[in-house]
Parts: structure tokens; sequence; C-alpha cells
């Protein structure tokens, strides 16, 4: 375990995190995340975020080194897209079992690797650490090597089991496997001056396939994306990126940093999410290759695409705005979306009545502030009870939230959509912020309202 | 460290080291959704706060509810030290936050690894906590051990060995432990059964008053509704049990131990002669005729069956599931003319001794696929959705989760009724899948005249092929 509590302090100690920077070395050791409280925490573990930033890799086989619980009670719940291969949607454990426990799991695992290559023959295997292994000693890290060495193919340690930390951990831990064993493994067959890495972005809905046309049109091409429908081959070639944007806040800032620092790829924050976000991103990508050598004229051509784009999306926009004028929305979300999807929906004339910031940093506050003229709409934190009440009085025409919370939505009887990982829908990109508000408008249009929102015969005799 | 009890029986055994796309769930869920089937009840997973998210992940997806379902929030540390402390933080922030009724805990792979001694810490927690006063439930369950089915059945059996007491007996009242494959529909509809024979039932987990997918007037952080404790302290009170299959056995057995009440248990509800055990039973202990309206359900079976066996005679089906379900719909089937193709379920029952001939076995998903090759039809939870679509067989989802389909609450599939519904369900499948055909059974090439003398027929069957409960779908939510 001393490698892997190493690494979690190392990934603590983030110089890129502004938020890491204004902490005293003894909180910055603490971590970045909050103490959970038992009976009153909720949220995804570090295997849980270690797999969400991994899965996406569509040709590797996922091996998860832990009792049935930790794949079996998960798998197969999350909707990366691939464009080719699928075998990330297997579902692979060693499923280890009492007599592990108590003589070592190490023995199975390496079976179950040596069978995973044999049935599946997968450019890699990640074997991801849990719980019980960990605690019995199960050293990931040295039989992968060995399994390497034994089948000539890589075997990934990732080395992140759930009780370590939060979700947010997990992500991190699983971006420092990539840089330890897989970034820089290999070499890409060719490169152009226009080749990026986006980080952070998993193609959730099919997102990055909304972005991909368009820096397409610009010749720009995606080197590899960490990880959303990624072979395993682009990620190992990752390191002859000329630039690279990071997508989705910090879940993967070290990755971007480091590979920074090794291999002089310059790196910006940027969003997907909202029509100014999107111009945003597509200019900066621009700058930094630019900037790295790449003809000047793509600045240029650059700034024709934004205006084409933007226009057509904001007339889009514009046709929208006589039905949903006046609608009051209540954001509850997070980080980057507090504020990337207002601008949009106060373009089409919805009014935010709340967005909530319990995980957003401070940039994302000066920028709801910025956006919104005042501190008044951000939400600290709303426990479900309150939502509900919120709702029920009417003090919000529609939320917008996660999975979690939309029952609280639905039991008020008030229009819901999914803005986070579980959606069905791409909201990335132009074409997908009109996406966005026609499923808004959908949802509050729909007929069901009126419908459910009537009272029962009994109640209403009752009333008159 | 503790010493496991028994090896468990997963899948691999000696064959295979890897369980590819598992079928099976951990033992942890099974306890946590009997604990949910209790009124205003909180389960708590005394492990890591990521077995919590994923539990409640699955159930939320599968009931489309909020699932009431928290955690001690272990890390390292605490794991190392032992987790008394934080077991004690959850139920008095619980108990401040959400006020519940009743507290359920079971323990995980990691808890168990560690060997904490948790019944000795709740001895310790409500002694230094008068203020306490619901009833807390503790079960032992490892992950690494047994399978969803075992967990519930041993939450039942801890509930009604912590809370039922002996009383004297009540006329006409029972007790029907419910298995996890019993559906709340399924509850409604056995409620109704039995209430209709003057007899008024306690059931326990009632998952029909928690997760029947219904509105409350008001927000709740706990279990909707449910078994209410007093009821459960009363089943000692009820003139029998009516355990719903092998694994309420156990917990069946349990009450009769604690409180006399003696215990039948229903190894299957579904299918003509499970129902007429049913009906027959409870006829003798109320002491009164089968009621007009089951007669003429019987009649209604009878005559599905007579329809529609044309369609399930010979057919070769597949099925993954707990052992349980895996025998309700497995014994069915074979009822209705159909042969087993494939029968993998999750964990040691004796159902597998039942379905010996039909060579059940605890195995994975990737298991049932390589034996599921031409089959007529797969039925599994949803997870075996990518092996119906791999193999292009029909695909029925059945057990949980069922995340791509809604109203899995409501399915019904005991008593006449239920089965009678099923018949048509699964007969539709087969009938989507081939008999519809005017084309089926001509030799190759001879669509090619009907198709140039523009008969329309042909195109609208092959439509009609494809319109079915489609397994090739690209749907992937």
């Amino acid at each position: 375990m001393d490698s892997l509590a190493n690494t979690v302090q190392q990934v603590f100690n983030e110089p890129a995190c502004g938020k890491n920077l204004g902490k005293s070395d003894k909180e910055r050791k603490k971590g970045c995340t909050q103490a959970l409280q038992p009976g009153a925490a909720a949220g995804g573990c570090a295997f849980d975020g270690a797999k969400i930033a991994l899965q996406p890799i569509t040709d590797v086989a996922h091996l998860v080194h832990g009792p049935i619980a930790c794949e079996g009670n998960s798998w197969d719940n999350r909707g990366a897209k691939s464009s080719g291969p699928l075998l990330y949607r297997t579902g692979f454990t060693t499923d280890i079992n009492g007599t592990d426990v108590v003589f070592g799991g190490e023995k199975r695992l390496f079976r179950a690797i040596r069978e995973i290559l044999a049935k599946y023959d997968p450019p890699a295997v990640f074997v991801y650490q849990t719980c019980v292994p960990a605690l019995i000693g199960d050293d990931i890290e040295a039989l992968c090597k060995a399994a390497s060495a034994k089948f000539g193919r890589p075997v990934i340690p990732i080395n992140a089991p759930g009780f370590v930390g939060s979700k947010n951990l997990g992500n991190k831990l699983a971006g420092e496997a990539l840089l330890e064993h897989v970034i820089g493994t290999e070499e890409p067959e060719y490169t152009t001056p226009y080749d990026i890495n986006i980080i952070g972005e998993y193609n959730l809905a099919g997102e990055l396939w909304q972005v991909k046309p368009l820096l397409a049109e610009l010749r720009i091409r995606v080197l590899a994306c960490i990880s959303g429908d990624a072979r395993y081959r682009e990620i190992a070639s990752a390191h002859r990126a000329r630039a690279a944007m990071m997508v989705c806040s910090k879940a993967m800032i070290n990755v971007a940093r480091k590979m920074e620092e090794r291999y002089g790829i310059p790196f910006f924050e940027g969003s997907f999410y909202g029509v100014s976000d999107m111009s945003e991103a597509l200019r900066e990508i621009a700058r930094l290759l630019v900037a790295r050598g790449a003809p000047p004229d793509l600045e240029a051509r650059t700034e024709t695409l934004i205006a084409r784009e933007e226009a057509r999306a904001w007339s889009r926009l514009a046709a929208y705005r006589p039905r949903l004028e006046g609608k009051r929305v209540l954001l509850i979300t997070g980080g980057v979306k507090s504020w990337s999807v207002v601008a949009a929906l106060q373009e089409v004339g919805i009014e935010i009545v709340g967005t909530s910031v319990k995980k957003s940093t401070k940039e994302d506050r000066e920028r709801i502030k910025k956006i919104m003229g005042d501190e008044a709409h951000m939400i600290e934190d709303m426990a479900p009870r309150d939502i509900y009440k919120l709702l029920k009085d009417a003090r919000a025409d529609m939320m917008l939230s996660g999975g979690r919370s939309q029952f609280v939505a639905l039991k008020a009887k008030v229009p819901w959509l999914d803005i986070n990982q579980e959606r069905h829908h791409a909201y990335a990109g132009y074409d997908g912020m009109v996406a966005l508000v026609h499923e808004i408008e959908k949802a509050l249009y729909n007929p069901v309202w009126a419908q459910v929102r009537r009272p029962a015969p009994w109640d209403a005799e009752v009333a008159s | 460290m503790n010493a496991p009890k028994r090896v468990s029986a997963t899948g691999p055994g000696a064959a295979k080291a890897c369980t590819v796309n598992p079928l099976r769930m951990s033992q942890p869920l099974g306890a946590a959704l009997a604990f949910l089937g209790i009124d205003r009840s909180m389960p708590v997973f005394h492990g890591s706060q990521g077995c919590t998210a994923f539990g409640l992940v699955l159930f939320v997806r599968h009931f489309r509810e909020s699932i009431p379902l928290q955690t001690t929030a272990m890390n390292e540390v605490t794991t190392i030290l032992g987790g008394g402390e934080n077991i004690e933080k959850a139920i008095l922030n619980i108990h401040k936050r959400a006020k519940p009724a009743f507290i359920g805990i079971a323990s995980t792979g990691l808890t168990e690894t560690k060997g904490d001694d948790v019944a000795g810490d709740l001895r310790r927690i409500t002694a230094a906590h008068p203020e306490l006063d619901m009833p807390i439930v503790y079960v032992s369950t490892p992950d690494y051990e047994g399978a969803f089915q075992d967990g519930w059945a041993k939450a039942v059996k801890g509930i009604v060995e912590s809370l039922a007491r002996p009383a004297a007996t009540i006329r006409g009242q029972v007790n029907i432990l419910p298995g996890c494959h019993v559906t709340p529909g399924d509850i409604v509809e056995l409620r109704e059964i039995v209430a209709d024979f003057g007899l008024h039932p306690i059931v326990l987990p009632d998952l029909s008053g928690s997760l029947d997918g219904h509105v409350p007037k008001d927000f709740s952080p706990t279990s909707l509704g449910g078994t209410r404790v007093a009821d459960i302290e009363r089943a000692g009170a009820s003139e029998a049990t009516i355990a719903i299959g092998e694994h309420m056995r156990p917990a069946a057995h349990a009450l009769t131990d604690k409180t006399g009440v003696p215990a039948k248990v229903f190894d299957t509800l579904t299918g003509l002669e499970a129902a007429d055990d049913l009906f027959a039973w409870l006829s003798a202990l109320s002491g009164r005729p089968v009621p007009e309206k089951y007669r003429r359900q019987r009649s209604q079976l009878v005559d599905a069956m007579l329809d529609a066996h044309f369609f399930f005679g010979a057919k070769r089906v597949a099925i993954g599931a707990e052992p349980d379900l895996l025998w309700a719909l497995g014994a069915w089937l074979k009822e209705m003319g159909c042969t087993l193709a494939a029968a993998v379920t999750t964990t040691d029952s004796p159902v597998l001794a039942y379905l010996a001939a039909e060579g059940a076995r605890i195995g994975d998903l990737e298991d049932l696929e390589a034996q599921a090759h031409g089959c007529d039809l797969l039925i599994s939870h949803s997870h075996g959705r990518q092996a119906a679509e791999r193999l292009g067989v029909p695909f029925l989802r059945m057990g949980l989760p069922i995340f791509d389909r809604l109203g899995a609450a409501h399915r019904v599939i005991v008593g006449y009724r239920g089965t009678r519904d099923l018949v048509f369900e699964v007969g539709n499948v087969f009938l989507a899948h081939g008999h519809e055909s005017l084309q089926s059974g001509a030799p190759a090439g001879a669509d090619e005249p009907l198709r140039a003398s523009g008969f329309e027929g042909s195109r609208a069957c092959a439509d009609a092929r494809h319109d079915h409960d489609s397994a090739t779908e690209a749907y992937w939510p």
C-alpha cells in the first residue's frame, strides 16, 4: 500500500489546482475530499471514479479484482459510446470467494488475465484493485508487471481501491496509472501539426461526435481522447499531440499538467457546453496549435467556422424563445455546468431561479456571478426535502439535475431533465445546446403535467 | 480475519478463474432490498461509500424510485482500526436526519474481511443511546459469499428472529414471506387472493407498500411504506406462514421455532399445478370453498394453455436467474412443453437438484451465452441483452435489474391470473419470431416469386419479425 499512499499524496498535492495552492501544507496532506459523514454520505468510491474515467477505452478488457459486488452490482451502467470495439462493455471480474480472502487472490487474478487474453485477445488488460484484495495485501502492481512480461501484452494496474477516497480521487488515480504505464509507450503511425488530446471527455451519449466533425472541418485531429471512444493505442501514443484541452472541471488535471511537464504539451481548461464556451474552446485549441507551429491561417478559419455555427445555433435557439420566455428553471448540478449552460438558457428567455455551487470552484462561482448578476441565485447545498418543497410550492417550473434527484422533482409533479452522466441525449457543442433547449421545451409542454396534477375525483368533491 | 463459513459457490469454481458478464449480484444488495420492504426503514451498508452508491444506482434504475440506502462510509484507516465508531455515527446521524422506524444493517466484503464484531458494537451503541427507539437489525452478508437471494433470505430471517414474538393465535391471520423474486405486483395479487378467503395477511417484507411506484403525499427520506414493525411483532399470532421460494424456508422455520406458527413452503406459485396447490391449501386453511372468481380465472388459464401450447411445444429456452426465479420459470416452461437449453443460476440451492437433468449450474452470462446458441428464447435480467443481441435470439427480461424497460415492479406471474398473462407474454414472443411469417417453412429462395408477384405480405411479415422486444436494437442508456 506504500506506493499507493504516495500516489494519493502526490495527487492531493496538485500544483495546477488553484484550490490546492490556497491551502496550508497540513490541509493539503488531508487531501481534497471532505471527510465523509457516516449515515449522511452520498456518492461513489475511488474505484467507481477510476472505472468511469477509463472504461470508455473501448478495445481494452477491464478486469475488476474483487468480490462480485464491485463489478456485479455496477457493470453496464454508463452510456459512454463506441464507434467500433465493444469489448469495454463486457464485464470481467475475478469474483473472489472466501478461500481467496484467506489465501490471497493473486493466483486467481493471474489465471483470469490469462483466460481473458486467450479468449478475447485485447490489446491490453486493465486490472482494477478493490478494497478486499487491497486489505489482504494482493500486490496487483507486481502481479501486472509479471503478467505483462509473461504474456507479452500490456497488463495495467489501476490502483484505486474504493476505501482510499472519493470518485474524484479515483479519476485522478486512473490518470496516474495512464501516465505511469500507458502514455508514451507507443508511437503514432504519423503526426500532423493539428494533433490534439482531449482529456476528461467520456463520450457519454456520443457527445464527442458532436464536436469531432467541427474539428475535422478545421483539419484538427484528435490524436487521443482520454478516454471517450478511445483505443488503447491512441492513449499509448498521446504524448505526440501538439496541444491539449482539459474538459470536465478538474477530474484529470494531473494528466494534463504532467503531460505538459513531460512532453511539453500545452493545455487549457475548457468546456463543450454552451454556445460561447464551445466557441471559446475552438478558439483556444486553434491558438495553442498555431503557437506550436500549425499554419497561422487556422485561427482565421476557426473564426469563420465559429461565426457560421454561432449564427446558426442562436437562430435555432431563438425559435424556442416564444415558448420558453419567462420559464423558471432550477439547476442542480455542479462544476462547469453550474454556469456553462446558463447563458444558453438565458438566451432563450429562461429564468434561472437557482444554481447549485456545492461542487463548484472559486472560478466557477465568479463566472456565475458575472452571468447572473449577483450571488443570490447560488445554492450552497439543498436537502432533497427542501428541493421538494421549492418545487411543490411552484417556485420553479422545471428542474435540471442528475438522476439522483430525479424523483424529488417527479414526485412533486414537476418536469425534470437529466443533465448528468446518465443522460440519453448529447448536449455538447452547438447542436447539443439546441438539443438541450429542445428537450426542455418537450418536457415543459408535455400535456401529461396537466393530467397528473388533476385532483382525484374524491379530492375534488371535498374541495367543492 | 473471519474464517469463511463455506466456500462460496462462485461461478468460476475450478473451471475458470474469471467471471465474465456477471449474472450474480452480492448479498448485501439482497439484504438491503428486504429491509426496504419495512415501513419507514433505512437500510445501511457497513462498508465503503461506494458499496452503497452502486446498490443505490442499481435499485433506482430498476424501480425508478428514490431509494433510501445509507453507508457507514468506511475508509482505509477506519477499516483497520475497526468500524464501531462509524456504525455509531451512522446510526445517530440517520436517527437525527431521517427518523426511521427501522434500521437494517448489512455488512460487506470489506468489513467482513477485517472481522468487525458488529453485533457487539450494536449492543454497546444501543446501551449508550437510550434515545434510539427504533429496532436495529444486523445481518452478516460478506460480498465474497453467496448471492443477492442469500442476502434477502438472511435479512428476513434476521428480522423474524429479532422482532417476532410468540402470541395467542388470532383466527384468520396468516404470514406471507415472499422471496426476493416476488414483485410488488405479485404481492398485491397474493394479498387479494388470501383476503378473498377471509384471511388477514401480514406480508414480510412488503415491497408492495414501498416500491410499487406511487406518488406519496409528501417527501420522505425513508422507505415510503412496507411491513409495519408492529405487524412483524405480532406475526407470532398467525395461524400459519406461507413462504414463497425455497430460499424462504430458513426464515419460515425460524419463525416456527420462535413462535410455533406452522410454515408451508411453496417452491413456486407460477403454473397451473402450483396455483392449484396454493388455492387448495388456502381453502383448507380457511375452511372456505375457492371463490367463483378464481374458478373462472383457472378456467381462463386452462384455455390460455390450450390456445398457446402450439407455440411452446419443443421450444428451447435458456434462462439465467436467481435460483428460485429460475425454478419458477423453468418448471413452468417445462409444463408448457419447452425444453431448457441452459439453466444458469447464482448460488447454491435445492433447485439445482430439481433441474439436474437440465444441467442447471452456477455460472455467469458468458456460460449462458455459450449454451444458448440457436435457442428460441433467452431469459435473464437486463444484463443479458448483450448476449441476446450477439446470438440474435429473442430476449425476455425477468428478475432484477430491469433497467431498460418500464414497469418491472408490476410484473405478475403468480396465481391463475399471473400465469395466464405470462402464457400470453411468452407465447407472443414465440409468435412474433416465426409463426407470423407466411414464408416460414418455405424452401430457400421460395420468397423470390412472392416478391416478384408483388405479394405485400412478405414485407409485412419480415417487419413483424423485427417488431418484438428487440434485442437487436442499439439501446444502451
